[in-house]
């Protein structure tokens, strides 16, 4: 069982090597159409205009004597232009407006002509393709400035992510740690976990947006007061869901999959009520959104987060020791083991239960209290992110409690170091893919019991 | 409040096109999860892949709309052969997690940028539908009663609805077929018709594949309804919309996908319409500082969700579901 385990670790990690070596070009092409009609009639015209500005100036300085060229579909150049001193260009299409709506026409920007010591922003996009869907004039944007990605290693970059892929893993963590841990003692597949982990990043915005500010000593504690009350409101509301929706639930019997749909509506109804109050707008606390990075060695990184780091796994640590020590994380282990044995052995198996709400709660509260602090959220943070706590929980073995912390840490690294050879758009992916893989080799997980589950 | 604007548009979406789609996608969902008990929550991404074949093959390749159809059918089927074989001996709620996780990675493939060039982006595609367009009879707005539909959209709803009708005839022709039978004993008891020598394995990859088929027409008739596609049409939500309808006319009755959906969509636009109603003008029946126009638009989804709770907890059979004929109490 251990070799298996190995095997399929040593499988995820070939796979991901193999995808660093396969080479991700993409060649775009254009279908050809019909050259544009040239029969101009007398009226007013379009034209293509634009201003390059240096945006790492502040204010951002204008960028002189840029070659720009427009090109229509068939390819043929029918205007250029040089950015002036104030770094404004205008090419004007040929032809009246009648005749250019609808066409399509692409901008591009000489590279070359570029003054010393500037770059395009992103090095890639010298070509811009507008439709003309108006009679107003076009106007396109080549940002020039820092180029956000330098050329480093492939090894600086690796564990640049790799840092990156540790405090988002932390944080993974301990929302799957909530939903193994409620998974492993009801047996509830909960949808709406997701809401619990949005629960504790809205909670901790709306203290963080009453007027005044909390001060100790002369130092803003805002957001830290935020937090905490966050977690303290996460732990009710964890409480209140229990004895308000599932206990009762249990007590009538309600079937596991029956349960499964009512927490799919419960996440349809707090989602959309959390929209109904937080606005779609993504939001941000009102310290710490903008640090400086330090760096240490070649790495960057904001104090914030290893502030998040640190927090995080002190809570985790914390969380382990006492399902490990205590009576009640014993009591905890023992009903996720055996229900009926853990009662009949007179464990009070409901109050466990309720422990275990307000914990995975809190966690989940937590965890979302914290993502909000590293990268901002809104009103479905929480949902964004289900699937991949689910991953992370099935991938370590759903109901255990050191799975879900092992596959939430495998899964959070892996997403961000699988962007060095996925585009980062589609790096969710790829730890949905793992799942799959996983329920094809190993359905109970790396540490689950191998039992059958179907 | 003019109710009777309410109930007129209301009826015209509860008989509309969107009805239609969320109506076969609840038929694909009850052979699935109604009949066998197998509980697909990725039927989003087999209407994304229908609709997607269907869209790309005439938008991006400038091939045949049949040919888009057919390939559409074809890749649903692939899709189920993908999904079930790694999930169909696991339980449940793995099923669940892993249906919903594919569907997702369909969703994001085709929305990405890398594909941009065919399948659109998050834009999506545009300009499949002429040949489709091309054989409506209908030059002006038709109406049923007092509700009247644009001549497209009634032509859509004519063949939509008589999918609809041949797709509920295959499903009872099948349901009470042995082979029917022997998808109700999956359901109930596995075991029990495992032990009898059946391959419980083929029978439910056969009726993975058979919902997925349904769930392909349904991915037409969204890209045929908006003329368009994009991936937000196929988000998780879909199918947990899909999976209301099918709770609320009752999953394991052959007419249940249809009364569910009629039900649902008005019932929902009454919602909408009326919140919409009542928050615009001047002088709105509910404050704006309680409820501004934008959150009005929620409300439905408000709704929604406890309705889904409200409806699972207390009458989980639905409209009119039989309670001892339901998957949702075993297990």
């Amino acid at each position: 069982m251990r070799r298996r385990m190995a095997s399929v670790v040593a499988f995820l990690w070939t796979t991901l090597l193999l995808c660093c070596l396969a080479d991700s070009a993409s060649a775009t092409t254009h279908s050809p159409r019909p050259p544009l009609n040239e029969a101009a009639l007398n009226g007013d015209s379009i034209s293509i205009k634009g201003k390059l500005v240096d945006t790492r100036d502040s204010p951002p300085t204008p960028v002189e004597g840029v070659q720009i060229t427009v090109l229509d579909e068939s390819g043929k150049v029918v205007g250029e232009d040089v950015s002036d001193a104030k770094g404004t260009f205008a090419i004007r299409l040929p032809g009246a407006t009648i005749d250019v709506l609808g066409q399509t026409f692409t901008t591009r920007i000489d590279v070359e002509t570029l003054p010393e010591g500037t770059v395009l922003r992103n090095p890639n996009q010298v070509e811009l393709t507008k439709e003309i869907q108006t009679d107003q004039d076009q106007f396109v944007t080549f940002p020039i400035g820092p180029n956000p990605n330098p050329p480093v290693s492939t090894g600086t970059q690796a564990l640049q992510l790799l840092v990156g892929g540790i405090v988002f893993s932390l944080l993974l963590a301990m929302a799957s740690l909530g939903l193994s841990m409620i998974f492993g003692t009801t047996g509830l597949t909960n949808f709406a976990h997701g809401e619990l982990i949005t629960f504790g990043a809205l909670a901790a915005y709306g203290i963080d947006t009453l007027p005044g500010d909390i001060e100790i000593g002369g130092r803003n504690v805002t957001l830290a007061a935020a937090v905490l009350a966050a977690l303290l409101l996460s732990a009710l509301f964890g409480w209140l869901q229990d004895r308000g929706l599932w206990r009762p639930l249990r007590d009538r019997g309600t079937g596991l999959i029956a349960m499964m749909i009512v927490s799919i509506g419960l996440s349809i109804f707090l989602r959309n009520l959390y929209q109904y109050l937080a606005g779609a707008d993504n939001h941000n606390y009102s310290q710490y959104a903008t640090p400086e990075p330090w760096s240490i060695g070649p790495i960057l990184i904001t104090p914030k987060e290893i502030v998040v780091a640190i927090i995080a796994a002190l809570v985790l640590v914390g969380v382990s020791i006492a399902l490990q020590r205590t009576r009640l994380g014993k009591a905890t282990r023992a009903v996720a083991d055996n229900p009926a044995l853990a009662a009949s052995s007179g464990i009070n198996v409901d109050r466990v239960i309720s422990v275990v709400w307000i914990g995975g709660a809190a966690l989940a509260g937590l965890s979302g209290v914290l993502l909000g602090v590293t990268q901002g959220f809104d009103y479905q943070v929480g949902f964004k992110i289900l699937l991949l706590v689910f991953a992370a929980v099935v991938l370590g073995g759903l109901g255990t409690i050191w799975g879900a912390m092992l596959g939430a840490f495998i899964l959070g690294t892996f997403i961000e170091i699988s962007t060095l050879v996925v585009p980062a758009e589609l790096k969710f992916v790829g730890a949905l893919a793992v799942l799959i893989v996983v329920m094809l080799f190993r359905p109970q997980g790396l540490l689950g019991r191998a039992e059958r589950v179907g | 409040m003019e109710w009777g604007g309410i109930l007129e548009g209301a009826l015209q979406q509860g008989l509309g096109p969107a009805a239609i789609v969320y109506c076969l996608a609840a038929i694909g969902l009850n052979v699935h999860f109604g009949y066998t008990g197998l509980l697909n929550f990725g039927q989003a991404g087999f209407m994304a892949v229908a609709g997607y074949a269907l869209a790309s093959i005439v938008a991006t390749w400038g091939l045949s709309f049949w040919l888009g159809l057919v390939v559409g059918l074809a890749l649903s089927v692939v899709l189920a052969l993908l999904l079930g074989v790694p999930t169909l001996r696991l339980r449940a709620d793995y099923l669940a997690i892993v249906t919903i996780a594919a569907a997702e990675i369909i969703r994001q493939t085709v929305g990405s940028v890398s594909l941009l060039e065919y399948f659109g982006g998050q834009d999506g595609l545009q300009q499949f539908v002429d040949t489709f367009a091309g054989l409506n009879p209908f030059t002006t707005p038709m109406g049923l009663g007092p509700v009247s539909w644009r001549p497209y959209d009634f032509f859509l709803l004519c063949v939509g609805w008589t999918v609809v009708a041949l797709c509920c005839l295959i499903v009872y022709l099948l349901m009470r077929s042995p082979w029917g039978r022997v998808l109700k004993g999956i359901r109930e008891d596995e075991d029990a018709v495992r032990s009898l020598g059946k391959n419980v394995y083929a029978y439910k990859m056969q009726s993975l594949i058979i919902g997925g088929l349904f769930g392909a027409l349904a991915g037409f008739m969204t890209a045929l309804q908006h003329a368009a596609i994009n991936p937000s049409f196929f988000a998780t939500d879909t199918t947990f919309f899909a999976y209301t309808v099918l709770l609320l006319g009752g999953a394991a009755r052959v007419l249940g996908p249809v009364v569910g959906a009629i039900t649902f969509w008005f019932l929902i636009n009454v919602l909408d319409l009326f919140f919409d109603q009542a928050t615009v003008g001047p002088n709105p029946l509910i404050s704006a500082s309680i409820m501004t126009h934008q959150q009005a638009s929620l409300m439905r989804l408000i709704f929604l969700g406890l309705a889904l709770m409200l409806l699972m907890i207390f009458r989980p059979q639905g409209i009119f579901g039989d309670r001892r004929e339901l998957a949702i109490d075993g297990r």
